[in-house]
């Protein structure tokens, strides 16, 4: 692990600086929103700074350099993601959930009619079960799920009768609430053999391990730049081309046609179509500092380190509280990652997080966004903990120091 | 510590761990209302008995956070069987509690309404929750499902 050094990373964070309550902060709240290394906020600095216009506009001098800066993004993500079609299959949006609505309200709306089924997992994010939803509403199409087991983990057992009509299958990569790791390449051979494509929800996994599209073999992609260390207000949806090319366009606009008359517009070729209106062309700088540090780190490397922490954390709940705190997740930590959801008895998840923040501790209460999970576990929310590849077992002993206090408080 | 001392004092943790009132009413004649807060899934349920000016009984159910659950317990003890004015002075008072921060920062004019904590009794102990303004809503969500069933028991009438 010579280029991965944690003491070097927490240094690169500015706000790992930062006290709270009278505490240096405990930042496990990575599943919701990573921090950023000076090299991502000084990258948007100094294009703001030096090279701001709008992009593929003006001739002048910085209009072509903000040009090149989010058009190198582009081609920066596509090489992070081993990309067969390079940039040309890279759509810069929001965020994961703008991703994934693209797919529904583009690529569903113009393949899939009533009859067709889309299959996703109980244990998706909200932002992977509405829009198609929103599209059954709109078309028919049937909404199915993959069961989760007992074990935290996808019941595949029934995989093929689950199959039988799909035209698409949407799932994460990795829980965002259980941090369930799932076996996607194997998926998306299933849905390949149905003659299914397959969309992967990567907001959590994008930067918990190695992404590779080929390896994969999927056909859809989606993520978001703040959960691996990049800005908000950027996000990717990464598709073949050969899809890309039997999309209609999205939203309309400026940016996304080759022509506009009185009497209709022709939609421009390739990514554009998907992008209308001024880009985040700050946001996609920043993007592409993000994707440097992390390939400076080595995303195995972020990945043993995240399983060395969370092989830790899990060991350590156990031990510590006797059974008064329960983990919601698998407990064999092969093919899981470090997001630790917490169900603490008699404390509700809100006020576990209350006293975690006199701690300096910050993590999340709620249902994260995955109320058919919630619902199928019995919960109506966890306490979540999640880490970062600034992340260190210093943090677990802050928490844990901290749930002790939970637990004795409301005891 | 001392915020999180004055938000979990004794006789919150108290009606938390040891709820007053809790169960249902016969509904009808009872009237029923529920209070729900969709961000965090805490949820309380209202059955209010109205006879003759006097909100005779009340009990409750619900699920959620120590606030939220321990403001519902602190309300029903405190309004159960007081003559509907009084009720709705409470209520008005109890409001004026939470919020109280809030305008402090807004207008000099209505920071200077305090409110009287002695007509409060048990409740003011709910006055640290205005340090911590994400779990306002919690102290308050049983407070605004107790306002929404007595006005909708008015307007049966």
């Amino acid at each position: 692990m010579s280029s991965f050094n944690v003491r070097r990373i927490r240094a690169d964070i500015p706000l790992l600086q930062r006290e709270i309550n009278g505490r240096k902060i405990t930042y496990l709240d990575s599943g919701a929103s990573s921090l950023q290394p000076h090299a991502v906020i000084d990258a948007m600095s100094r294009y703001y700074e030096l090279r701001h216009a709008n992009v593929h506009r003006g001739v002048y001098q910085t209009a072509n350099e903000a040009t090149e800066a989010y058009e190198g993004s582009r081609a920066a993500v596509a090489l992070f993601l081993n990309a067969p079609g390079g940039a040309d299959e890279v759509v810069f949006t929001k965020n994961t959930t703008e991703s994934l609505n693209l797919i529904a309200k583009t690529w569903g709306a113009d393949h899939l009619a009533q009859g067709d089924v889309v299959l996703v997992s109980e244990m998706e994010h909200h932002a992977n079960i509405v829009p198609w939803f929103q599209l059954r509403e709109a078309t028919g199409v049937e909404v199915r799920f993959i069961p989760v087991g007992d074990d935290y983990r996808l019941d595949l057992t029934k995989l093929d009768e689950l199959l039988d009509g799909v035209k698409l299958l949407s799932v994460t990569a990795m829980s965002n609430v259980l941090g369930t790791k799932n076996p996607i390449a194997e998926l998306a051979e299933a849905a390949h053999r149905v003659g299914a494509l397959i969309a992967v929800d990567g907001a959590q996994s994008i930067v918990h391990g190695v992404t590779d599209v080929q390896e994969l073999d999927i056909d859809f992609l989606a993520f978001s730049g703040h959960k691996m260390l990049g800005p908000t207000g950027i996000g990717v949806l990464w598709t073949r081309e050969s899809v890309l090319d039997t999309m209609g366009p999205f939203m309309g606009g400026g940016g996304m046609i080759a022509d506009v008359r009185v009497d209709g517009f022709t939609p421009a070729k390739g990514v554009a179509r998907f992008e209308a209106g001024t880009p985040p062309i700050a946001e996609s700088v920043g993007l592409r500092a993000a994707v440097r540090y992390l390939t400076g780190l080595g995303m195995e490397n972020v990945a043993d380190h995240d399983h060395e922490l969370t092989v830790d954390a899990l060991t350590r709940l156990e031990s510590s509280f006797d059974g008064r705190v329960r983990v919601i997740g698998p407990s064999d930590t092969k093919d899981r990652g470090g997001v630790i959801s917490l169900d603490v008895e008699g404390v509700h998840p809100h006020d576990v997080a209350q006293v975690l923040d006199q701690f300096g501790v910050c993590v999340r209460p709620g249902h994260h966004c995955a109320k058919p999970l919630m619902k199928r576990f019995g919960l109506a929310a966890t306490a979540r903990a999640s880490f970062g590849p600034y992340s260190t077992t210093r943090d677990t002993d802050v928490l844990l120091e901290a749930l002790t206090s939970a637990v004795s408080m409301f005891g | 510590m001392s915020n999180l001392e004055d938000l979990y004092r004794e006789i919150i943790l108290d009606h938390y761990r040891s709820p007053r009132n809790r169960g249902e009413l016969p509904s009808p004649p009872a009237h029923k209302v529920e209070g729900f807060n969709p961000l965090c899934g805490d949820e309380v349920t209202l059955y209010l008995d109205v006879h003759d000016g006097v909100l005779s009984d009340i009990k409750l159910t619900g699920h959620g956070c120590s606030i939220s659950q321990s403001s519902s317990s602190l309300m029903s003890a405190a309004v159960k069987g007081k003559p509907l004015n009084d009720v709705n002075a409470t209520i008005e008072t109890f409001k004026q509690l939470m919020t109280g921060h809030e305008s402090a920062l807004t207008t000099e004019e209505e920071a200077d309404e305090e409110v009287d904590l002695r007509t409060l009794g048990e409740l003011a102990a709910l006055q640290g929750v205005v340090k911590f303004p994400v779990r306002i809503k919690c102290a308050t969500l049983a407070w605004n499902a107790l306002r929404q069933g007595l006005d909708e028991i008015a307007n049966q009438n």
